[in-house]
């Protein structure tokens, strides 16, 4: 089957998200679409969906024009999407998401099944991939739920398999073995379209690239082609892939945390006597599978959570007891891991968002009052600053892409004096010419004499950032290592080997990609 | 949106569990327990209370219950106390309360106090089968109600307007049924009248997206005055000709109807009675059992979801709003057609909202809603009951009791109740 996208355009408004965009899509490929965060990858792959409808443009299917009023068409014509954000249901189980829509029933419409979950012990046999048709989809863990929605397109016969950003939400490991099954399925004759701005992966498993900025196909790629040309075709103007940081001042240890343990309600251990201190001047990154208690970790310390026990000191002050606004007050700037709904209020405007930890101190407020114009001047500083793209700072928060979302969020949190730097996946979802921005930035906090304690699941963001990284599993702490330490042993550490196992292990076995 | 929860599901944290102590459940049972020691143990009024199971007039006759009410209050009280004791060590262990504490706790308690409450009564017997008979009877149009709240809110619509529905469906039919003198006419106007509401709920929730909660506000009081002013301009001038309308027979199922307590239950109802156990069937089977009822509830849960799988999510979401008017409509014919003769001004005097207690209680599980609302029309039929015998609580208390079973009920006594995720929610295509 061949698929083919011919000069769709896509406006909303006066915005053009997508002008006319030429694709090519044959079976038994991987094609890639690189594009940064806001080029138009996801609005065009919506369009071949049929969740938008095209300004202008055409798309052929085996070189007949076909025409898609819904997702209904689109799965009809053979064409199976996952979602970036996954379109199923937590409280179904997986069959009950898998026959959604495409029920085998009996007479009077009772639901059969029994059909349905054949269909997907057989995908999930032929695939590896391991999926139990009863467990309820809440209690999977994310890349299972994505293995769910390839089987979903998989049952309905998809000749064509849209990914969204899939590795975004994966660890290291699940992202592996996504590609490997993206391998499988190009190899069974299935077309792959792989929408993604991480070069590594693109590099790795694409048969074609087709490269998209601000809305308009520039290029096609080779993936042959180093990450830094990718790189450069992506963002349009050479970007720096690697950070440039000197070695570490340290000061004095201000921030200590001792035999810190957190309770969830039900009364599983979450934290388990964590011991760490940052020094003044000083990374320290915190690396782990998602779900390994980073989140409680960062909240922990915010003051966002009950059931806290041990110690946080910050320049001697205990953190333990006080509220969420006194911690901000000691000095402590925090980016939380899930912007759109932590980091920014959607409905505020840009202004109102890039003051919210200090929005009735002067200079922003006197007295009772605050003062927009202020406000104002410092929201146009802090733009131009940081490189928002927004219509102004007026915009609402909400109407920004998510990378510039965390730029604003990020800006926020760096524009006083700190004595704590908190971030939490500081640039997941953001562009690579952000990402090497918003890096600068925390290094050069860090060179201002802050502690600074940063968590990602992304592994080369802590390779990259880390003067010491901090390994946690199941709650408790792993290990603390130089920020040097092989990709190899942390990915042994991540899954539970203490340092020197790790060591010794990734001595006899050799490199595996981490 | 929901890929957080899914992304933070601390499931595969730890296997580790540590303690974390509630005292608010052995406190509650210590307090509840006092209070049947003082009241029904120290304070009772030391006679016997008898329950009358026949009356005489059924084919089998079982013997009167009679309980002393020093016996029952003190056993009670004890057993009471002796699991609060219980509860109180087992917290203190950091173990969980046991399944069976809260179901024996209350029925203890309810036992205590029906004890208590009859033997210190003027007139200190009570027919006991009809208690119960009366109970469902009176849960009957608020089961239908709750049937209603189900099937608009599994599909992601907030129906605060079943008190509307319902005082339509009333209304319709007590004018037809009394200008056509027909059953049947009454019960269709019942359920147009309550469709139209509906309908209104559905075009101005899901077409215009205005608030749900506010929209059902707004329709209950319309519906209200609407009755009302028709009721003291048109009805109170005719009452014959507009508000005499007929009422269902019972129909009695023979032999069966005799079987004591169960048989005036289950098998001496009126046709609509029969249709309440018949609806709670079809709309659980509907809901769980087809497809019809996966559609509604992925659309309830997550609407782009479905969306994406190519289910109409709001044309869905329209009808079942429409077919939530059409077992309303049913439910407001029960008042005007089987349990009273004539429509008066705003009957349904709150029922539509406990039904809507009723649907949180029970989940938003058309048979968890089943037994919430019998629970509600018990504590409903008691307080009339008890208010004849002349007991010791004054009348006011006891009319409050449903109102306050409900409050108890819905501050999530026997733990949270979840709603469907994108309930109240409109869907918006991009």
């Amino acid at each position: 089957m061949k698929l083919e996208l011919r000069g769709i355009t896509k406006r909303f408004g006066n915005f053009t998200a997508n002008d006319h965009i030429d694709v090519i899509v044959e079976s038994g490929q991987v094609h890639s679409l690189l594009g940064e965060n806001g080029a138009g990858k996801s609005t065009l792959m919506n369009v071949l969906f049929g969740l938008y409808e095209a300004t202008e443009g055409q798309i052929l299917i085996d070189d007949k024009p076909v025409k898609f009023n819904g997702p209904g068409d689109a799965m009809a014509a053979g064409i199976g999407m996952v979602h970036q954000h996954f379109m199923l249901v937590p409280v179904f189980t997986v069959a009950e998401n898998v026959a959604l829509g495409n029920e085998d029933t009996g007479p009077g419409g009772i639901l059969n099944l029994e059909k349905t979950r054949a269909r997907i012990r057989e995908i999930s046999d032929r695939y590896g991939f391991g999926v139990d048709p009863d467990a309820l989809v809440e209690d999977l863990p994310v890349g299972v739920q994505q293995r769910v929605e390839i089987i979903k397109a998989l049952v309905r016969n998809a000749k064509v398999l849209i990914l969204d950003e899939p590795t975004a939400v994966l660890t290291p490991q699940e992202t592996d073995e996504l590609l490997n099954i993206m391998r499988q399925l190009r190899d069974s004759g299935t077309a792959v379209v792989f929408i993604s701005h991480k070069l590594r992966e693109v590099k790795a498993i694409s048969d074609v690239i087709t490269v998209i900025r601000r809305g308009k196909v520039v290029g096609k790629a080779d993936p042959g082609a180093s990450a830094a040309e990718l790189a450069a075709l992506m963002v349009g103007r050479s970007v720096s892939l690697t950070l440039d940081k000197d070695a570490p001042t340290l000061g004095a240890e201000t921030f200590k945390v001792t035999d810190l343990s957190v309770l969830a309600d039900t009364g599983q251990l979450l934290l388990d006597s964590l011991s760490f201190s940052i020094s003044q001047g000083e990374i320290l990154a915190v690396a782990g599978v998602q779900g390994n208690g980073q989140t409680e970790l960062t909240e922990a310390i915010m003051g966002l959570l009950d059931h806290v026990s041990g110690s946080i000191s910050l320049d001697g002050k205990e953190l333990i007891g006080r509220s969420v606004k006194q911690i901000i007050n000691s000095g402590v700037g925090f980016v939380p891991e899930d912007r759109s709904t932590d980091g920014v209020i959607g409905t505020f405007t840009v202004a109102e968002n890039l003051v919210l930890n200090q929005y009735d101190k002067a200079p922003f407020a006197h007295g009772m009052n605050m003062k927009p114009a202020v406000m104002l001047k410092n929201a146009l500083k802090k733009i131009t600053e940081f490189d928002v793209r927004t219509q102004g700072p007026d915009a609402a928060a909400g109407t920004l892409s998510g990378g510039n979302q965390q730029k604003v969020v990020m800006a926020r949190e760096l524009s006083r004096p700190l004595k704590l730097f908190i971030a939490s996946q500081p640039t997941r979802g953001v562009d690579v010419g952000s990402i090497e921005f918003l890096h600068r930035r925390i290094v050069a906090e860090r060179d201002s004499g802050t502690p600074v304690l940063i968590v990602s699941t992304e592994l080369d963001e802590v390779v990259e950032l880390a003067d010491r990284i901090a390994v946690l599993y199941k709650g408790k702490l792993v290990g603390i290592v130089p920020g040097d330490t092989p990709r190899d042993v942390l990915g042994l550490m991540m899954a539970g080997a203490s340092n020197e196992e790790a060591e010794t292990q990734s001595g006899t076995e050799g490199k595996e990609p981490a | 949106m929901s890929n957080a929860t899914a992304t933070r599901t601390p499931g595969k944290a730890t296997e580790n569990i540590a303690v974390i102590r509630s005292w608010a459940a052995p406190v509650t049972y210590m307090v509840l327990g006092l209070v049947a020691l003082v009241g029904f143990a120290i304070g009772s009024p030391n006679a016997d209370a008898r329950f009358r199971i026949s009356d005489g007039s059924q084919k089998i006759s079982v013997p009167d219950l009679v309980l002393g009410t020093t016996f029952v209050g003190w056993s009670g009280a004890v057993i009471m106390l002796g699991i609060a004791a219980y509860a109180f060590v087992l917290v203190r262990a950091g173990r969980k309360l046991a399944r069976w504490m809260l179901p024996v706790f209350a029925t203890v308690f309810v036992i205590s106090f029906l004890v208590w409450v009859i033997g210190s009564a003027t007139t200190p017997n009570v027919y006991l089968s009809g208690l119960i008979a009366g109970s469902f009877t009176l849960a009957t149009p608020l089961i239908f109600g709750s049937l209603s709240g189900v099937l608009c809110e599994r599909a992601g619509v907030v129906n605060i307007a079943i008190e509307g529905q319902l005082l339509a469906g009333a209304f319709c039919a007590a004018i037809v049924g009394s200008m056509t003198g027909s059953l049947v006419a009454g019960v269709l106007a019942a359920v147009i009248g309550s469709v139209l509401v509906s309908m209104v709920l559905a075009v101005f929730a899901i077409k215009y997206l205005v608030n749900q909660v506010i929209v059902g506000v707004v329709l209950n009081v319309l519906v209200a005055g609407l009755t009302s002013f028709l009721f003291s301009t048109v009805m109170i001038a005719n009452p014959e000709k507009f508000n005499a309308p007929p009422s269902f027979e019972v129909i009695r199922i023979p032999f069966l109807a005799d079987i004591p307590i169960f048989g005036p239950i289950f098998f001496n109802q009126t046709i609509l009675g029969y249709g309440m156990y018949v609806a709670v069937f079809l709309v659980w089977f509907g809901l769980f059992k087809t497809r019809w009822g996966l559609r509604v509830r992925a659309v309830g849960e997550h609407p782009k979801a479905a969306d994406t799988v190519g289910i109409k999510v709001n044309s869905l979401r329209f009808w079942n709003v429409v077919l939530a008017g059409v077992v309303a409509g049913i439910g407001g014919a029960f008042f005007t057609l089987v349990t009273s003769s004539s429509f008066n001004k705003e009957m349904t005097a709150g029922q539509g909202f406990i039904a809507l207690a009723a649907l949180i209680f029970g989940r938003w599980n058309p048979i968890g809603a089943f037994f919430a609302a019998l629970l509600f029309g018990f504590s409903l039929n008691l307080s009339f009951v008890l208010t004849i015998l002349g007991t010791p609580v004054p009348s006011q208390f006891m009319q409050m009791l449903p109102y306050a079973v409900t409050i108890f009920a819905v501050a999530g006594l026997v733990g949270k109740s979840k709603a469907p995720a994108a309930d109240g929610e409109p869907y918006v295509k991009e």
